[in-house]
């Protein structure tokens, strides 16, 4: 293992780096904010959104990341990275909705009927009562999600998205050490990842004890 | 976006053929995957010391890396320790080895939520910590395990498209040689492919939830 | 104790299995110590790694499930030179980014690919004579301002990963924003979809670009030299040596003029 090779490029992999990060961090946002609303529209007391919703999640959990990365970057045409960014939310979107679905799920009936009762709209219901306990139920499972992201952010790659894994490409390809430079990269991966996935442990043991 | 042109049966055709490889390859990584997720995750959950950490570490590892990266290791990389895999085994042996990993997650953790008490009244009805182990707890939580286990499979189907990094004739594959051709035929080759995944796992799905409903 | 009798149950088995199947695959690749030539001699077959999403170099053809253009061409022609007819040709499918992992680790036994003769890759594998001159060039949108190398500041310029044309051009134009993509089909409907300014490489391919959609052109000339080689694992000069033949024969004969006019108009 030549690692002084791959590290000849570190402002490369630096740059991938932040790419990496940055992606991820929007999307994750992105994927929330997107992926409460459709699993609000799920669980909403209209049919014509209920199918809308399902549609969705139904969709995009089923079709391959980078079938969407590629359709986003060739049918929208913006940067690779804002592309990547924008599959990694649309994907990720029905999988956080999933699992905020199931969180609203958990919170018995009966609360968001009393809730009715003392005068709130179903909106003010939802947002007042409902989702605040639901998200200690749906927290680690959307620490998963992030992991992830995390991950599937190296699939900015295929549309020249200037992430760690299309650095890494760049890098193997000009010095030739293919095995030594993907190693290395995993080691970045492993960075952020590990911290991460801990975090989703403790997440998981935390929301365990107290629910 | 030419539709027609891009429809051709010449290139229909060829996008099923691959599809086939698709199925194939997606079907071998999931029962090799099934057999060592399952050792691996036992082996996690039976706290034998040492071998339990070590499977551990590796599990983690792998978990935290994106698949992309474990194709091109298990491609490129084994050539440098004298290791010459084709593609498409090199393709199962990355899928596998991370969907493993995946799947004895799975398995731990459906195994530890079968409560303590099981295990101590099966033992104390004199049965061995194996047969415990096989006849009491590992029913119980295989049961449990199945609907995240076919997610799992699900994922495994979509993430074969990422073998196309190192050129596994699969469907995504396909995909990318007719819209090599014409590049007008990009988009309706992508929207034609993913309607074939989306029909493929969404029946999976389907039939995962008629499982789920039966056993309860 | 008991633990581990039910682990030797249920693991040796399975471990056996996965060993035998590992084994069974990895016999299908051959080793990379032993000579080609001999080999190609022996078994009466020569696989080749070719580009198949290359117009007029190699591209594959989903009517006849085949790889057409003219390295295709070449291979078939210098393998009936060098081994006569009852030679079996295979093609494998190479991309400019696997195409040097692949040659010293599979049973490809020779590539042409559309691939460059550079001093770096020399490290890696030998090279025949080149077999074909091509040089990089620009490819853009008609009436573009771009109008050559030097008018390339501050412009996105599209490449494909692992081409000789994505180093080069950083070096000729350093104000330039270089992108890579996987291969050319992707890099030409980034082009032609507004997400560079334009795509570069070597010529010949350009120009099959300009063939399929012609409100691009090629502008600048060719701005560095890109002779194409015949790219053959390291420690075969006896292979390098019969293919060099091979190809002064084709030249001679007029076959390699032949096939050239075939594919290649607009040079």
């Amino acid at each position: 293992m030549d690692f002084a090779r791959v590290w000849a490029y570190s402002d490369m992999i630096i740059e991938g780096l932040q790419v990496t990060m940055l992606a991820s961090v929007i999307a994750l946002l992105a994927s929330l904010f997107f992926g409460t609303l459709v699993a609000v529209m799920r669980i909403s007391p209209f049919k014509s959104l209920n199918w809308l919703g399902s549609a969705y999640v139904e969709f995009f959990r089923n079709i391959p990341l980078l079938l969407i990365i590629l359709s986003v970057f060739f049918i929208f045409t913006p940067k690779g990275w804002i592309a990547g960014t924008i599959g990694l939310t649309i994907y990720t979107t029905a999988f956080i909705a999933e699992a905020i679905r199931a969180g609203i799920q958990s919170i018995p009936k009966g609360q968001m009927e009393a809730a009715r009762s003392t005068g709130l709209t179903y909106g003010q219901a939802m947002i007042l009562i409902i989702l605040p306990q639901a998200i200690k139920v749906v927290i680690p499972p959307l620490g998963n999600q992030f992991l992830n992201l995390v991950k599937n952010s190296s699939l900015l790659a295929m549309v020249a998205g200037g992430d760690l894994m299309y650095q890494a490409d760049l890098i193997s390809s000009i010095t030739f050490k293919t095995m030594d430079t993907y190693v290395f990269i995993a080691g970045f991966y492993l960075i952020l990842t590990i911290p991460l996935s801990f975090l989703v442990k403790y997440l998981e043991k935390r929301f365990a004890l107290s629910g | 976006m030419d539709f027609v042109g891009a429809y051709s049966g010449a290139n229909l055709s060829f996008l099923f053929e691959s599809l086939l490889e698709t199925l194939k390859m997606a079907g071998l990584a999931i029962i090799l995957s099934l057999i060592f997720g399952i050792i691996l995750g036992v082996l996690r959950f039976a706290r034998i010391p040492v071998i339990t950490q070590i499977v551990a570490i590796i599990v983690d590892i792998l978990r935290n890396l994106p698949l992309v990266l474990i194709i091109m290791v298990s491609y490129f990389g084994l050539r440098d320790f004298g290791i010459q895999l084709d593609v498409f085994s090199a393709a199962i042996l990355a899928l596998t080895i991370f969907e493993a990993a995946m799947i004895s997650e799975i398995v731990r953790s459906g195994l530890n939520s079968i409560s303590k008490g099981q295990m101590e009244a099966a033992r104390s009805s004199g049965l061995s910590y194996t047969q415990a182990l096989r006849h009491i707890i590992l029913p119980q939580g295989l049961r449990r395990m199945v609907p995240p286990t076919v997610s799992q499979c699900i994922a495994l189907l979509k993430d074969t498209s990422l073998t196309i990094a190192i050129g596994a004739t699969e469907l995504m594959y396909a995909a990318r040689v007719v819209y090599a051709s014409q590049t007008s035929y990009m988009v309706p080759t992508l929207i034609l492919v993913a309607l074939i995944y989306f029909v493929i796992n969404y029946s999976l799905s389907i039939l995962s939830r008629r499982l789920e409903a039966k056993q309860i | 104790m008991k633990v581990s009798t039910f682990l030797k149950r249920a693991i040796l088995p399975v471990t056996a299995a996965f060993m035998l199947a590992g084994c069974g695959s990895s016999d299908s690749a051959s080793g990379s110590k032993e000579n080609v030539l001999e080999k190609i001699e022996e078994e009466k077959v020569i696989t080749w790694g070719v580009k198949n999403d290359t117009r007029l170099f190699g591209l594959m053809n989903t009517e006849t499930n085949e790889v057409e253009g003219f390295d295709i061409d070449l291979a078939r022609a210098l393998t009936k030179e060098m081994f006569g007819e009852d030679t079996e040709v295979k093609l494998k499918e190479v991309t400019s980014k696997t195409r040097i992992q692949l040659l010293n680790g599979s049973d490809i036994d020779a590539i042409i690919a559309t691939m460059t003769i550079t001093d770096e890759r020399k490290k890696e594998v030998d090279f025949s004579d080149v077999y074909f001159d091509a040089g990089q060039s620009l490819l853009v949108k008609k009436g573009s301002d771009i109008t050559g190398v030097d008018s390339l500041g501050g412009k996105t310029v599209l490449a494909v990963k692992g081409s000789t044309s994505a180093i080069n051009i950083r070096e000729k134009a350093p104000e330039a924003e270089v992108l890579e993509f996987e291969n050319y089909a992707e890099a030409f409907t980034a082009l032609k979809q507004g997400n560079g300014d334009a795509l570069t490489t070597d010529d010949s391919i350009l120009y099959g670009m300009a063939d399929e959609d012609p409100s691009f052109e090629l502008v600048g000339g060719q701005f560095t030299e890109e002779p194409y080689g015949i790219a053959i694992k390291k420690g075969n000069e006896d292979f390098v040596e019969k293919v060099n033949e091979a190809l002064k024969a084709l030249k001679d004969s007029g076959e390699y003029d032949e096939i050239k006019d075939k594919w290649i108009k607009a040079n």
